[in-house]
């Protein structure tokens, strides 16, 4: 069997578990964000009384953090309240961050756990062998309930990443990649193994951005067997025991993708699609692209090292007049990092504007929404129309190195220019 | 329980997201109603004043792919969409749309065979779509066991309250 298809068996009890098989799992831990008081409805419309665990459940407000309209306020106030009737032991308001960044940061994540959220980009905890996915409010209601939820068992797929990211291309490139060559649909209903030298190596937030992207891909969950430093991050923060699941040698996966990300060049997902990736050096040869803001933030691009990534760009340079370049850190303890080591400093004397910790406008609701005619450059994970804000805005999705190297000169530019520069 | 569903159809395109179909400016709302005011108004503002009391929505793949709201199930059903047909759908807008009672049905080549206001009607029992102003009859895929029964019971809602009515569930 898969390691995924172990932590669906050891959940539901069974020895064994095939592909298309529905079985109902135990969830280890299940969270809630503030979009999804539809939540706390359905839970009372279907007759609940109380959260079947006080300890594996959690909200987190990161979509409206701080809340930005009356509303959004009032919806919090509610589920704050449904939070403290139940007594949950965990609860992240709205000055800690992304919940899946705050999730891994508390130490409820770990490898070898289900973990359900209201958020698709739940494939995220991949990156901690860990089987993450994501459900509507009403499917979380009935986790409240119960403790469980129904799945497919599904068909795994692996995707290869083999071989070292030359300088200029980062985890967020080779997943763009990926889902350029694999679309946007290419692995609905199905999970996805990240598997190969590349990832063996690759450090904790890097694992977290590919695996959070799988989801755009379609996929149900991702996964990574963990490393050393997977295994380094969760030991000093795990709050229960775990055990990492290993795939047998004689698995079959259903089918098998490899890439070589030697060969690799920055990415971008051009408007209006995640999947419309194209390798930079080609954008650029069909046309200058003017940038208004960048922005550099979220789930999958608003870690330390993606700051540190821009920074190092960045320090002792501006952006020009008439752009702008908002960074929204993940959490507060990346925020809190970024500032010990200077990053927000030289970020903030670079010309830009510091949000605090939360899902900003990369939902299009808050923090850096964008006009009509408007074209930004971010290291979120989605380009679709009016995303961001206006649907007459354009939406290029690049690491955070580029993001930095493009609004520093106003237009898409390559990272790599200034990473050589700095030799 | 009901296995027919009859209507005009709306055709929209291939992966439409549910910032399309419920642009995350409008997150904070909860009322059903204001919701399925603002449904598809990523893709056009016209489509909700207009759309017709059990009318079935056609799209083609991947459709509800990207971030897991349940207002766009929510806004479909309070639009007064009956049902939702597409070549393909993401997988967590199918599970919020059946469990929601809403019909999101694959039926892979059906938008390229209908025109606007054409009306079709869907047979889940048989597995067809009838395109009614041609009679052309397309297979439709029958859905999984679980999804059927979560489907024929009304939503998942009333199976959860069937379960703490007989204390399975405390």
């Amino acid at each position: 069997m898969h390691a995924i298809e172990k932590i669906l068996a050891k959940n539901s009890g069974k020895e064994r578990v095939v592909p298309g098989e529905i079985v109902t799992a135990k969830i280890d831990f299940a969270e809630i964000n503030d979009l999804y008081l539809q939540t706390i409805y359905s839970f009372y419309e279907m007759g609940g009384k109380r959260v079947w665990d006080n300890t594996r459940a959690a909200f987190v407000f990161d979509h409206y953090a701080p809340a930005p309209t009356i509303k959004s306020a009032a919806n919090q106030r509610e589920m704050r309240q449904f939070a403290q009737e139940n007594g949950l032991k965990f609860h992240f308001d709205t000055q800690c961050g992304v919940c899946h960044q705050v999730m891994p940061e508390a130490g409820v994540i770990y490898p070898g756990m289900i973990v359900v959220a209201t958020d698709s980009h739940t494939t995220t905890h991949g990156a901690f062998g860990a089987l993450g996915t994501g459900c509507g409010a009403t499917d979380m209601a009935c986790i409240l309930m119960t403790g469980e939820l129904w799945f497919r068992v599904p068909e795994i797929m692996e995707v290869r990443l083999e071989g070292e990211a030359p300088d200029g291309v980062f985890p967020k490139d080779v997943i763009l990649h990926v889902l350029g060559q694999i679309k946007a649909d290419g692995a609905v209903y199905k999970a996805i193994d990240f598997t190969g030298s590349y990832v063996e190596k690759l450090d904790v937030a890097g694992r977290m951005t590919i695996c959070n992207m799988a989801v755009e891909m379609g996929a149900k969950t991702a996964y990574m067997q963990p490393n050393q430093a997977v295994l380094d991050y969760v030991s000093s923060r795990a709050v229960r025991p775990f055990q990492v699941e290993t795939t047998d040698p004689d698995f079959n996966y259903s089918e098998s993708y490899v890439f070589q990300v030697g060969d690799l060049e920055p990415q971008l997902a051009c408007p209006h699609s995640v999947d419309n990736v194209r390798p930079l050096p080609q954008v650029l040869a069909a046309g200058e692209v003017r940038i208004d803001q960048g922005y550099i933030g979220s789930c999958t691009g608003g870690r330390t090292e993606d700051l540190a990534q821009a920074a190092r760009i960045l320090k002792g340079k501006h952006i020009p007049p008439y752009t702008r370049l908002v960074v929204v850190p993940a959490s507060a303890e990346v925020m809190q990092a970024c500032m010990e080591r200077g990053i927000i400093q030289d970020l903030m004397a670079a010309g830009a504007t510091i949000a605090s910790p939360g899902c900003g406008a990369c939902l299009g609701a808050h923090e850096g929404v964008i006009a009509p005619g408007e074209v930004c450059i971010t290291s979120t994970n989605r380009n679709f129309p009016g995303r961001m804000g206006s649907t007459g805005a354009e939406i290029y999705l690049a690491s955070p190195a580029t993001v930095a190297a493009s609004i520093l000169n106003g237009r898409i530019t390559d990272p790599r220019l200034y990473l050589k520069e700095e030799g | 329980m009901k296995q027919t569903y009859s209507g005009p159809v709306t055709i929209v395109g291939d992966n439409i997201d549910t910032d399309q179909i419920f642009p995350g400016r409008f997150l904070e709302l909860t009322d059903p109603k204001e919701i399925g005011a603002l449904c598809l108004c990523g893709v056009d503002e016209n489509i909700a004043p207009s759309f017709p009391q059990g009318g079935i929505l056609v799209a083609g793949r991947n459709f509800g792919c990207g971030s897991s709201r349940e207002h766009a199930p929510i806004a479909l059903l309070n639009m007064g969409a009956g049902a939702v047909l597409a070549d393909s759908f993401a997988r967590i807008f199918y599970r919020n749309a059946i469990n929601l009672g809403l019909p999101a049905v694959t039926c892979p080549g059906l938008r390229d065979r209908v025109a606007p206001g054409d009306r079709v009607s869907v047979d889940l029992e048989a597995g067809t779509v009838t395109v009614e102003s041609t009679g052309e009859v397309l297979p439709c895929d029958r859905m999984g066991a679980q999804a059927q029964r979560i489907l024929e019971a009304g939503g998942i809602k009333p199976l959860m309250r069937k379960r703490v009515e007989s204390g399975e569930i405390g």
